[in-house]
């Protein structure tokens, strides 16, 4: 199954995230080619992942596993197979957190293997309106259980244009992927989010300026 | 096999090989240069050169092909070109949200006008984008409904399908001019001619600029500008078009001397008023998918101008079909 993800992405995914998306990528040197490690996004559309997955070479591939919603992503059969053996996603049971299950064991279990963990710590798409949504403290909890895998920050700007939530008419724009060199557990949950938060902040700053509005703020 | 290959080269027009051979050649020197200059001048940061060099040659490989593919090659190479440059242009306007699927419909306007080119239905192209799709942009946005910032939105579609597609689409319009108007070197000794004359202007204007540069021609827009390369490409494209134009293309007399003379600001005038855009909007670069060059619009903002300008001198002085 392996080979058939990988010929996917590499002829089909990738010239299709060229064409409508066509992304630029800055600081690609930081770009972790070898797992555990944890690659930490802002999240606007499902370009996003289509985008990253385009970003990475075809040799690193095999292991860059985007963690996904469960709940959303596994709920159709024909979405759920498409998910799991093309995407390749980590399922993140949303719901079942809190109930005593962890919902973070299988985003452990492929780090554990020495995948490449792609997480959105925003949890849900944002509205597309460029601003970073707070933080879920899930990321903090991976990096402290493999403190040597580190954590890579990048920031996709653009996505949320190409296709925004509740859209389904993807529109080519392009996008830009900024990825920044790597942080490291610090050993405190709240110092390390902010690091996180700070880090995705810096990477936004020097994305291009998105003239993107609603009608009221034009 | 081998006869249909010796028979393909045959049947090209001898001067435009000569030209491809000459562009090779340079890409060649300017190749051996960027590989030597590091150890002869080490310390300098030759990363950039490098890689512009490198596409350069990818440039140079595409466009070849695409003249001797002749026009159907030539439309298609175009079309992705426009395509490229109407994406970046509409990713860095101001667009909002309500007019998403404007934007969609802005790349429609592609595969109509250069379809008019494949047809060689030039009435048509001459017409579509400049007055039906100008009519069309703002009636669309006022079915949508909204009216804020209604003249200022319309205007950037405009500008961008009228630089990106139209002005661009002329490219592949010349290699619609037939066999018998231009028996110097065939339509592609035309494309050819615009292209090395456009892009010899913008090394020419950046060589001359290094090497004389003193006084700021457009600060405001564009500070690297100055007088002196402006003058040192105006005068050298005019004489490359002088000596080379009546060898490649049915140029000569008023109409070579009137295209030596304008070519040269078109593209200056392309070059600044991208610029004075990408001010505007507060970038650099259109994008960064030619490595060391920028965006596609960066590397074609000369040609936007150039483009219309070399067809109809043409039109004007030395062809009958148009």
């Amino acid at each position: 199954m392996g080979w058939l993800r990988l010929l996917l992405l590499v002829l089909i995914a990738r010239p299709l995230a060229r064409i409508i998306a066509g992304a630029d990528v800055y600081g690609r040197e930081h770009l972790p080619l070898k797992g555990p490690a944890i690659v930490v996004a802002n999240h606007n559309s499902h370009v996003d992942t289509l985008l990253m997955l385009s970003i990475f070479p075809a040799r690193a591939l095999p292991r860059v596993r985007p963690a996904a919603a469960a709940d959303y992503f596994l709920a159709n059969p024909v979405v759920g197979w498409f998910s799991r053996h093309v995407i390749g996603i980590v399922p993140v049971e949303r719901k079942k957190g809190g109930a005593g299950t962890d919902v973070l064991a299988p985003a452990r279990e492929a780090l554990a293997q020495g995948d490449i963990v792609l997480i959105y710590p925003e949890g849900t798409r944002g509205d597309a309106s460029d601003r970073l949504q707070p933080l879920k403290t899930g990321v903090a909890r991976l990096a402290a259980a493999f403190p040597e895998a580190p954590v890579i920050p990048a920031w996709i700007a653009g996505a949320g244009r190409v296709l925004p939530k509740g859209e389904t008419v993807p529109v080519p724009l392009n996008c830009s992927v900024h990825v920044g060199p790597p942080l490291r557990w610090s050993g405190d949950k709240d110092a390390f989010m902010e690091e996180v938060r700070a880090a995705l902040e810096r990477l936004h700053a020097q994305a291009p300026p998105l003239r993107w509005s609603e009608a009221e703020d034009t | 096999m081998i006869e249909a290959i010796s028979d393909f080269w045959m049947n090209r027009p001898p001067a435009l090989l000569w030209g491809l051979a000459g562009v090779f050649t340079a890409l060649t020197l300017g190749a051996i240069m960027a590989a030597i200059l590091p150890r002869l001048r080490p310390g300098g940061d030759y990363r950039n050169l490098q890689l512009r060099v490198n596409s350069w040659w990818a440039m140079a490989a595409l466009l070849s092909g695409a003249l001797l593919g002749g026009w159907p090659a030539m439309t298609a190479l175009f079309a992705l070109v426009s395509f490229l440059a109407l994406k970046e242009f509409l990713s860095l306007a101001p667009t909002p949200r309500e007019d998403r699927l404007l934007i969609l419909a802005a790349y429609l306007t592609i595969p109509v006008s250069y379809a008019f080119v494949a047809a060689d239905i030039y009435m048509f192209y001459l017409v579509f984008v400049p007055v039906y799709v100008f009519m069309a942009v703002p009636t669309a946005m006022a079915m949508i409904g909204q009216t804020h910032d209604y003249l200022p939105r319309a205007s950037v579609f405009h500008f961008a399908v009228v630089t990106c597609v139209y002005n661009l689409g002329y490219v592949a319009l010349l290699m619609r001019v037939p066999d018998w108007e231009a028996p110097q070197a065939g339509p592609a000794g035309l494309v050819f001619m615009l292209l090395l004359a456009t892009e010899g202007n913008d090394v020419a204007q950046y060589v001359t600029g290094k090497l004389f540069g003193r006084r700021k021609i457009l600060p405001k827009v564009s500070p690297n500008k100055t007088w002196e390369g402006f003058l040192g490409g105006w005068i050298l494209t005019a004489a490359l078009i002088v000596l080379v134009g009546p060898k490649l293309t049915p140029f000569e007399g008023v109409g070579l001397w009137t295209l030596a003379i304008t070519l040269p600001l078109a593209g200056f005038a392309g070059d600044v008023t991208m610029s004075a855009v990408k001010r505007d909007i507060g970038v650099k670069d259109t994008s960064a998918f030619i490595p060391g060059h920028g965006g596609v619009l960066d590397r074609a903002d000369s040609l936007v101008f150039t483009a219309p300008l070399f067809f109809h001198l043409l039109a004007l002085f030395h062809v009958q079909t148009y």
